[in-house]
């Protein structure tokens, strides 16, 4: 894997090195390395030449940018009130069992975090969630222990 | 009462169309042709908000400008809301086309689709259609490029300054108006923003011609329009329905039978009893809406309706405006503390007196409109709220 200077670097070349290329490349890093470090923000800040303090601000205002530590999977439940309605405390708690974890954590060796998210725009085949980027809906206990066992035995 | 019975329409999906025709002879119209057809249509925009497209373009064509863009708001945020998903995935070359048509109007070389970023499964998708476009827009000799953006799980970045700002890379904090999109929008240019579902009406308008939409609808709300059905119904889905049709018509067909309210418009919107159904309209006449219908039965508490709604309004406020900031927070805490005997009842009316501030201060449609779903379900359901 590439070192973050080089990476960034490379990413500049793709998104560009303006303020408008900030989201894209914070992205990109994210999708890659699963959340900012301090390090890639201050590289980003050095090569866009604007603040690190911008950098840091621009990413903690969208919930899909972490800035703190998260597992390769990021499974996030919808919370909103179809979702809510339709069974979404049992589909977490499910999950909360399996993974051994509480909702906001991420497990030990960094392999998934939990999370709450608001309406992922699946409520008519509520409950939903994604994992990454992909969408799970129609969620039971036994649903997601077949998913989310899945990604267990076989996804690292 | 309505005099519009509901009436299921099928223009936005229907694959009738030989999408690249339709283009092509509109991209041969005049610019006062093609803007005279969406004014004659009445099409009003479909996000919500509901401003007359035909005189958004118009006022972005009148701009003087090297650099003007079209942008497509795909940040489909609001609780209850999914069509421009199924837009997206169904039809996205109508979508292209709107687009299209609109760069042409008002002069712009670029566009760009700010999908939110819980849709990102649908990049590789669009990627694909758009390349496609490219190509049929290069044989045209049409020059117009889209660019696809992702959005990172901000619902307020759907408030079209609030967009902008997320564009030009920073947080997504929505802007003061005027000055207006259609004379500073991205980077500051002239820019027009429309609601997937907007643009893909307006390319079925120049296909079908303004008469066609027009015939259908109310008359403050003409067309049709697409409908996110979920919550107590055996038919969730999308829907494309006649607007101005009452809510007691659409309930008896999407209704479980024992529907006791139905949320119109998403967490901002309206919170309808049963005893209202008869008396409201679906349209700008009576309740507009961006689509959302979420109905709940017997069995829902509407004090956790309005408590779920109240957390996400919290956490999706940008914090920019102390009204809204604030105003979520207290609202949230302030219900729980009545619900839990903590406040007397009467603390209801302090709150109210909140929202109606929340509603002359706040700066954007977001902190304004969080006093639709409060004041609605506190009024119609004070019982639940209190006991």
């Amino acid at each position: 894997m590439k070192n973050i200077r080089d990476f960034v670097k490379e990413l500049t070349e793709i998104h560009g090195n303006k303020r408008e290329s900030l989201l894209s490349i914070l992205q990109d890093i994210v999708e890659r390395d699963n959340y900012l470090t301090s390090e890639a923000m201050r590289e980003v800040a050095r090569v866009l030449d604007i603040s690190s303090a911008d950098v840091f601000g621009t990413a903690s205002f969208y919930s899909f940018l972490d800035t703190k530590p998260r597992g390769k999977y990021v499974i996030r439940v919808c919370k909103t009130i179809t979702c809510d309605m339709k069974g979404k405390n049992e589909i977490l708690k499910t999950m909360e069992d399996m993974l051994k974890i509480k909702v906001g954590e991420t497990t030990e060796g960094k392999r998934f975090s939990l999370q709450e998210a608001n309406c992922l725009g699946w409520c008519h085949e509520a409950p939903a969630m994604l994992i990454n980027n992909e969408v799970y809906t129609k969620l039971t206990p036994a649903k997601v222990r077949k998913v989310l066992g899945e990604y267990i035995r076989n996804k690292y | 009462m309505s005099n519009k019975k509901l009436k299921r329409v099928d223009f936005i999906f229907s694959d009738d169309c030989k999408c690249d025709e339709v283009l092509k002879k509109a991209l041969e119209m005049p610019n006062e042709t093609i803007i005279q057809e969406l004014l004659d249509s009445g099409i009003r925009g479909r996000g919500g908000a509901g401003f007359p497209t035909g005189l958004k373009w118009k006022f972005a064509a009148q701009e003087v400008s090297e650099e003007k863009y079209v942008i497509c708001n795909a940040d489909e945020g609001e609780p209850g809301t999914f069509k421009d998903r199924e837009i997206l995935t169904r039809v996205p070359k109508k979508v292209f086309g709107g687009m299209a048509i609109c760069s042409k109007v008002i002069g712009a070389k670029k566009g760009f689709i700010y999908l939110r970023g819980e849709y990102t499964f649908l990049l590789d998708h669009l990627q694909k259609e758009r390349d496609e476009f490219e190509a049929v827009m290069k044989s045209f000799g049409h020059d117009f490029h889209v660019e696809i953006i992702m959005g990172s799980g901000a619902y307020v970045c759907g408030e079209e300054t609030a967009l902008f700002e997320s564009m030009e890379g920073k947080r997504g904090e929505p802007r003061n108006k005027p000055p207006y999109p259609t004379q500073e929008g991205y980077l500051n240019k002239p820019t027009v923003i429309n609601n997937v579902e907007t643009l893909v009406q307006s390319f079925m308008i120049m296909r079908l011609g303004a008469k066609k939409f027009n015939e259908l609808g109310s008359k403050d709300s003409k067309g049709s329009k697409l409908f996110s059905i979920s919550g107590d119904t055996p038919k969730a889905g999308v829907y494309e329905l006649e607007l101005g049709m009452s809510l007691a018509d659409f309930v008896d067909e999407f209704g479980d039978g024992d529907t006791k309210a139905v949320q119109v418009g998403g967490a901002s919107g309206f919170c309808v009893p049963r005893r209202k159904f008869g008396e409201t309209i679906i349209g700008f006449e009576g309740i507009p809406t961006g689509g959302s219908m979420m109905l709940f039965n017997s069995t829902r508490s509407m004090y956790n309706v309005l408590h779920n709604y109240l957390d996400f309004f919290k956490e999706e406020s940008c914090g920019q405006c102390t009204p809204c900031r604030v105003g979520c927070q207290q609202l949230y805490k302030g219900v729980k503390a009545v619900k839990h005997g903590q406040m007397p009842p009467e603390y209801l009316e302090q709150l109210q007196k909140l929202t109606n501030t929340m509603i002359l201060t706040a700066k954007c449609g977001l902190g304004q409109s969080v006093a639709n779903s409060f004041s609605s379900i506190v009024d119609n359901f004070r019982e639940e709220i209190i006991y």
